[in-house]
Formats: structure tokens, C-alpha cells, sequence
């Protein structure tokens, strides 16, 4: 057997839910190559062949990798499918992006988040925004599967794989990329951080998210997020957002600020480690959740905590 | 243009679901429907470009029970044209309905289908993606802005990390995000106009789909329940116990 893996890189650098991934495809057996499809992706490259089980590295170079598109990846992808049994990428926006399109030219129907392996056809998955957990069975006979990286720990050890080129399909294609705007921000990425503090609609304002949330992100060394009414209201951005929508997240510390917990926020950040809750209503559901409760006025606890941490 | 959108019947979402106790699903007997969510963004987009003039008509249609033809009427109600139910009692996979929608399309000729990013049901997002890749047209997944740019059509992303813009060439196929818009509320004489447009019944073999399942439930369980901690009194005693537990 063998599994096709798709890196998550951004061409310098490889993102660490790729080497998840692969610990996902483990769990599944066989031989596992890492597809690494960018511009000027040598360094991501060079970085998944140290990820420890890797068989090798499959690099593709064209700028029509430089922003992933689907319709390129999916081109690139479908012919290399004769030679695995599987294909697996991590369900970031990238990989939920393109992995259907990969799905259906290969006639399989995909298993979407999967975060159990249980055997080579057999996968668990939440549904319902993480109320009920799915293990479903799979009778197509190559597996097309998206892994939520928050539910397997990245194996330790470096590997040495060798890095093939692969041939880049030629395009032109129907979609060309226009521009970006990606946030920059010194803190960690919400997705993978170690801490996060998120915010909710208490904070009733962008100028007191920033002003309340950022300090205490900063002082823990924590990724920042944002409930779902805190995005809608226009207080913090999209892509903050923690939640079955969202992203889902399960750092080692998670501060939960004037978030009342809503389910679909709950399911986003449910498996975090050690779950603080502040919140003035001390019956609100994230105290349901939480390890520790802090019930009283945001806006004094948290600069309080702040100051003295 | 035509646009072709597909709306998909689910549990409502202010219900909370609950898993069977035999474990084979969730029970949703007697349960509130409602449009998926996501559907009601496309739906609503797909007006706005209609009252922007871009769109012509608006062709909502839904693979399901029966029952779905309600949620094509709210659809019809929000300003949809006309609809297209595909009846089937069997839960239908996203591959399946993808290779429908893709029937409808060869039929129908829309210059763009736009579709939820996924249900809140199966949480799958992956129809909108199959049916681009079935078609070979591009896409616009997770989109959060759309708007024709010359014979382009231009789509802003939710992407990790922020928003990427990418440029179709038409036809092509858009998913919706949440920021996308705010669907509207059918107002009660749309709701009644809507009971006079045409709903055509069809089922999947009309369209020659096989929709047998390709996955199989083994078994749907309860998330772990996560035990509620305790609550401390102040912001020394919070500090005092992340020192304890090592988590500062």
C-alpha cells in the first residue's frame, strides 16, 4: 500500500499540520510520500523529507502552485493517483479546497475531517458541529481522506527522505490567482498555538478587542480567536474565528473571554488542554467546559491578569 | 446568466441534535427543519445579482425526501425562479449529488452554480468542489465577496491566514462563506407568490445517478463529555492554578 500526502506549505516553509498528516497516514499503513506542489518551494521541500516515516518527497515546481489552486493541484494530483491507495491532506482551507475536486475525478467519495484512524477503511469524524461522532466505513477502493491536524500529535524525530521532481502539469487554467491579504501578526498562528485567548461578543467593541484581548494574547505568548458573534459583529476578523465554521483549535492553554459558549464554538475548541472561562454570567455553558471559571466584569479581570501574570 | 443553486434540507440549527440511543444516527423525528444555512447565503446571493441585473433567472434545486420541496419554497420565497426537486428517501452522498447537479447543468446551461460550503448535518463541504471538478470549471470556494469583472467573474476566499481573490472564467462554480451576506427574511406575500412557482419532480434516475452509498455507518456515538472544572474566586486564585497544573 501506499499513501499520496499533500504538504501544507507556504514555499518557504512547511506547516507542521503536514507532518499530522502524515501521522494520520501512519495510522492508515503503507509507504507515505509527501506531495509538495509550489514556487520556489525548495525549503518545503527540503523540510517535509525530514518529517520521521517519510518515504520521499514528490516536489512539484510551476507558478501555477505559488497560491495552491484547486484546479492546478487537482491536475497535478489525479494522474499521480494510479500509483497509491490513498490520498490524504490536512483540512486546512487548502486542503478542503481542493481535496473534492481530487474525490470526484477519482470516483470516490471523500471522508471529510477525519480524527481517528481506525483501520485501512474505517474512519472517525465529527458531525452535527461535533454533536455526535461518526465511524464510517468506506467500500470505494482508493481512500480520499481530510485530516483535522488538532486530533494527531506530530511524530518526534527527523527523517531523511529523498526529494523527486515531479513534472508540473502545463495550465493554462480556468482560475487565476489575483491577490491576497493575509494578516501579519508576530503572534503565534491560532491553528497551531500552543495558547490562545479568544474573545466574544462581551467585548462589544473591535477598539476594546484589541485594547482588552491583545495585551493578555501577548503577555501568554498566545494565538489570538474570536467567537462567531464577535466576526459577525465586526469586532474581530474572519479568520479569527474558533468553531465547526471556524477553525478548530486544541492548544495546551485556552482563555475563553466573555465567550457565553455557544455549540458551535464549543465544538472548536472543546479539546483544548486546560480551558479558562471569564464570563459576568455564571451560567453560561463554557463554564460547563471549563477547568477554570472566573465569573465577574472582563474589563477589570482581564487587565488584572493581565498586570500580574 | 442562469444560476443554478442548490439548497439541501437539515436539522435546524438552533436544535440541538441528538445521537440514537441503538447508535445508528441522529434522531430526527419530529425535529425542526430548516434550510441549511450556508444554502441560504447562495440563495440570497444569487438574488442580489438578480436585482443587480447580472442574473436572469434562478434555478434552485434540492436532492432529497419529499419534505425538501418545502425548503425549495423558502428558496422561491427569498426570489428564487423556479425549482427542481430530486426525490429520493435515501441519503444521498455529496459524489451523488454532485454527479446530479452535474445532470441538471448538461440540462439547464447555467453560467454559475452557486452552493453552501457545506451542511451543518454531515459537516462534508464537498459538493460545491465535486461539481467544478466533474464540470472541469473553476471555482470560488469559501467565497466571502463576488462580482463579474468583464466576462470574469472575480472571488474573494476565507482562507487560513486572511482573503485571497481569484478570477473564473465563466461558468463556474462559487461556494458561500458566512460573511458573504445576510440572507433575507421571505416576507408573507412572497411566501404566498412563492406557492405559485413551478417545482418540478424528478428523481435520480431521470438523470441516470446510481446513489447507492459508498460509505457505511458503522456506528454514530456521543462526543466524550468534558467534565465542568470549578470556579475560582479572583484573578490570584486563576494565576495560582495555571501554576499548579504547569500551563504558565
Amino acid at each position: 500500500m501506499a499513501v499520496l500526502v499533500l504538504a501544507e506549505h507556504s514555499n518557504s516553509a512547511l506547516n507542521d499540520v503536514t507532518a499530522k498528516t502524515v501521522v494520520a497516514a501512519q495510522a492508515f499503513g503503507g509507504d507515505i510520500d509527501v506531495l509538495v506542489a509550489g514556487h520556489n518551494a525548495k525549503a518545503a521541500a527540503d523540510a517535509a523529507a525530514k518529517i520521521p516515516g517519510v518515504r520521499k518527497v514528490l516536489h512539484a515546481e510551476g507558478e501555477a502552485f505559488s497560491h495552491s489552486l484547486a484546479e492546478a493541484v487537482e491536475a497535478l494530483v489525479v494522474p499521480l493517483m494510479s500509483g497509491y491507495d490513498a490520498f490524504f491532506a490536512p483540512a486546512t482551507t487548502t486542503g478542503k479546497n481542493v481535496t473534492p475536486r481530487i474525490a470526484a475525478k477519482l470516483d470516490v467519495m471523500q471522508i471529510s475531517e477525519i480524527t481517528k484512524v481506525i483501520d485501512a477503511s474505517t474512519f472517525e469524524r465529527p458531525i452535527y458541529a461535533g454533536n455526535a461522532i461518526l465511524t464510517v466505513k468506506s467500500t470505494d477502493a482508493k481512500k480520499v481522506v481530510t485530516v483535522r491536524g488538532t486530533a494527531f500529535q506530530a511524530a518526534a524525530g527527523a527523517g531523511s527522505a529523498s526529494v523527486e521532481s515531479v513534472a508540473a502539469p502545463a495550465g493554462p487554467f480556468k482560475a487565476t490567482f489575483v491577490s491576497e491579504e493575509l494578516q501579519k501578526s508576530d503572534r503565534p498562528e491560532l491553528a497551531s498555538a500552543k495558547r490562545v485567548v479568544t474573545g466574544g461578543r462581551a467585548l462589544a467593541s473591535a477598539e476594546q478587542f484589541n485594547q482588552y484581548i491583545m495585551p493578555l494574547a501577548d503577555k501568554l505568548g498566545a494565538g489570538v480567536g474570536a467567537s462567531r458573534a464577535a466576526v459577525d459583529a465586526g469586532y474581530a476578523p474572519n479568520d479569527y474565528q474558533v468553531g465547526q465554521t471556524g477553525k478548530v483549535v486544541a492548544p495546551e492553554l485556552y482563555v475563553a473571554v466573555g465567550i457565553s459558549g455557544a455549540i458551535q464554538h464549543l465544538a472548536g475548541m472543546k479539546d483544548s488542554k486546560i480551558i479558562v472561562a471569564i464570563n459576568k454570567d455564571e451560567e453560561a455553558p463554557i463554564f460547563q467546559i471549563a477547568d477554570y471559571g472566573l465569573v465577574g466584569d472582563l474589563f477589570k479581570i482581564v487587565p488584572e491578569l493581565t498586570s500580574k501574570l | 446568466m442562469k444560476v443554478l443553486v442548490p439548497v439541501k434540507r437539515v436539522i435546524d440549527p438552533n436544535v440541538r441534535p441528538r445521537v440514537k440511543a441503538d447508535g445508528t444516527g441522529v434522531d430526527l423525528a419530529n425535529i425542526k427543519m430548516a434550510m441549511n444555512p450556508f444554502c441560504e447565503i447562495a440563495v440570497e446571493e444569487a438574488v442580489r445579482m438578480k436585482e443587480k441585473g447580472v442574473v436572469t433567472e434562478i434555478v434552485l434545486v434540492s436532492v432529497g425526501p419529499a419534505q425538501a420541496q418545502e425548503t425549495i419554497r423558502i428558496g422561491l420565497a427569498m426570489g428564487g425562479d423556479r425549482g427542481i426537486l430530486v426525490q429520493t428517501d435515501v441519503a444521498v452522498e455529496p459524489l451523488a449529488v454532485a454527479k446530479i447537479l452535474a445532470k441538471i447543468v448538461e440540462a439547464e446551461q447555467p453560467g454559475l452554480v452557486i452552493t453552501g460550503k457545506q451542511a451543518i448535518d454531515d459537516d462534508a463541504n464537498q459538493t460545491g468542489q465535486m461539481l467544478a471538478a466533474l464540470l472541469d470549471w473553476p471555482q470560488g470556494a469559501f467565497a466571502s465577496a463576488v462580482a463579474m469583472d468583464g466576462d470574469k467573474l472575480k472571488v474573494t476566499r476565507e482562507v487560513d491566514g486572511g482573503l485571497q481573490t481569484v478570477s473564473l472564467s465563466i461558468p463556474a462554480v462559487v461556494t458561500t462563506d458566512l460573511r458573504l451576506n445576510e440572507p433575507r427574511f421571505a416576507s408573507l406575500p412572497n411566501i404566498m407568490k412563492a406557492k405559485k412557482k413551478v417545482i418540478d419532480t424528478k428523481t435520480p434516475a431521470d438523470y441516470g445517478v446510481d446513489v447507492t452509498p459508498r460509505l457505511t455507518v458503522v456506528k454514530v456515538a456521543e462526543p466524550k463529555k468534558r467534565e465542568a472544572g470549578e470556579k475560582v474566586a479572583d484573578v490570584d486564585a486563576l494565576i495560582a492554578k495555571l501554576k499548579s497544573v504547569g500551563a504558565i
